[in-house]
């Protein structure tokens, strides 16, 4: 089971309502996924600054927690919090300095994602739920992936959430279930990756991550996941600028996709597209096993 | 665009799938009310399923999952896409898609006719046991694995692994193939068999469209499913 869903927008006037659409799309996939939900959006970036997502207890103190970090860091520092998480700005030279500052101040917390444009949050809960905690239907971006998670391997907790953003900007959400993620862990771990969960998910966007470091397009780290992934899999995969889907050669888990001139959008079932703006005049298709399918915002 | 009459118009932004499907169960056989129509499917799944009446119901857009599943004499018109399984496990009756359909379209079908205008996709009529489908387009991998009686017929072309383990059913490719699933073999195309695939494209209204002498014909070389005693050191 799982959903997960993703919508790039091509028209930019689409930008301001890509929460919006992003948050029904995942409550109309609720029954596939009850137990927890998780979005990333590209959301407008801030000039020469990145951004943190953290996660920390509820009712956690964030706007003190900047007030500290202000101590540590040079230059500007802003925080907006939504329900358990913030975005944390930081300027792009001082992102070290934030990090080691976090460990020392907030170990409490946990940084989920980094990036000039994505934004990324999970909870657990009915998606629907999960969706207005962090006020999903107001945001922003050009591009966006969620996922709402039937847990089948692991346990319900928000770790085991997705989407899993394993580098800057990078994020994914996956629909199925790897086989050979202790071999692969375990091998990514001697080229000197780290993971934060025992998850398989989190394998395969760690082994994008460390294709992507390698010098690979995204269109080609995805074609060698085809060798190097064992398992059931559909993936949607955001980057700072592009949105991709890819299915195992196998193709059991289901998807459907939809493109007109103002957006790209993959659900895992036509009914959580059935919202989009004009999609009754969309090319709707399932994509091809085993295919890349790509989409860039510099195209 | 030809005028159509409905006995009865189903609003799905009104009416539950529950209640459409008990309506369509509790028709009388004597009804007049022959002809339905059914608005904003928008992919709710097992849309008409489990029909039983000599019924016509038409699906104004793309239907979810395992529409049409377990039919029985009636007609489902969808003028649209369908999800996974549509007309699974069909005994009787005539399922058209105008659309392209999902993974294991007509699986398991006892009888009856599937037609679908589009592709569909993997695993179409995996199982079969003695529908007929007919695809105007091309179908997917594993399409009729373990299939064991009725036809297959693409005008298109077919995925890896075609006829997977099969046993009798008739599979008829005008496309190409990406390949074999086990114990399938290309036969020869013999004057019954241009006889049953014509009557199948005449049954799916078209006749005369097609020339049956483009398919190749596809089946079970029989050597997967029967126990050879000479071989009793292999098992």
């Amino acid at each position: 089971m799982c959903g997960i869903v993703g919508l790039f927008a091509k028209d930019a006037a689409l930008e301001a309502e890509l929460g919006a659409h992003l948050a029904t799309m995942l409550a109309s996939l609720s029954d596939r996924g009850p137990d927890s939900a998780g979005f990333a959006v590209y959301a407008p970036p801030v000039r020469d600054a990145v951004k943190l997502t953290l996660r920390g207890p509820a009712g956690y103190d964030f706007d003190a927690l900047a007030a500290a970090l202000r101590g540590h860091l040079a230059g500007g520092v802003s925080i907006k919090p939504r329900g358990t998480h913030a975005v944390l700005v930081v300027p792009h030279t001082e992102v070290t300095a934030a990090r080691n500052a976090l460990a020392t101040l907030a170990p409490e917390l946990v940084v989920v994602g980094t990036g000039h444009r994505m934004e990324l949050y999970k909870e657990v809960g009915a998606p629907a739920e999960v969706a207005r905690q962090f006020d999903l239907a107001h945001m922003q971006g050009s591009h966006g992936i969620g996922h709402t998670r039937m847990a089948t391997e692991s346990a319900v907790t928000t770790d085991g959430a997705h989407p899993y953003s394993t580098g800057p900007d990078q994020c994914l959400v996956h629909n199925g279930s790897l086989s050979n993620h202790n071999t692969l862990r375990r091998s990514l771990r001697r080229s000197g990756y780290t993971f934060a969960t025992e998850n398989d998910t989190e394998v395969a966007a760690v082994y994008l991550t460390a294709k992507l470091h390698d010098g690979l397009s995204l269109d080609a780290a995805l074609r060698g996941s085809l060798n190097d992934l064992d398992g059931f899999y559909t993936f949607v995969v955001g980057t700072e600028t592009g949105f991709a889907v890819l299915r195992d050669p196998i193709a059991c888990k289901p998807a459907v996709m939809a493109e007109t001139d103002r957006f790209v959008a993959f659900g895992t079932e036509y009914r959580a597209l059935t919202d989009l703006p004009g999609i009754e005049q969309a090319r709707v298709w399932e994509p091809e096993p085993a295919t890349v399918y790509q989409w860039d915002r510099r195209a | 665009m030809t005028q159509r009459a409905f006995a009865r118009v189903i609003d799905l932004e009104h009416v539950a799938v529950r209640e459409l499907n008990q309506a369509l169960h509790d028709l009388a056989p004597d009804s007049n009310a022959t002809h339905w129509q059914v608005l904003n499917p928008r992919g709710r799944h097992a849309l008409a399923v489990g029909l039983d009446a000599e019924v016509t119901v038409e699906i104004e857009g793309h239907a979810g999952y395992y529409c049409a599943g377990m039919n029985k004499r009636a007609s489902v018109i969808v003028h649209g896409n369908v999800g996974v399984g549509a007309a699974e496990n069909m005994m009787s009756g005539f399922v058209h898609v105008h659309g392209d359909a999902s993974q294991a379209a007509g699986a398991t079908a006892r009888g009856g006719m599937l037609l679908i205008d589009g592709n569909a996709a993997a695993r179409c009529g995996i199982s079969l046991k003695g529908g007929d489908i007919v695809v105007k387009g091309s179908v997917g991998h594993m399409s009729a694995f373990m299939a064991q009686a009725g036809t297959l017929v693409v005008l298109g072309d077919a995925g890896d692994s075609l006829g997977d383990s099969i046993y009798e059913a008739h599979l008829y490719i005008r496309g190409t193939v990406a390949g074999l699933g086990a114990d399938c073999i290309e036969k020869p195309l013999a004057d019954r068999d241009r006889a049953e695939l014509h009557a199948k494209l005449q049954q799916a209204g078209l006749a005369g469209q097609v020339d049956v002498g483009a398919f190749r014909r596809y089946g079970s070389a029989r050597q997967l499913y029967h126990f050879h005693v000479d071989h009793a050191d292999a098992y």
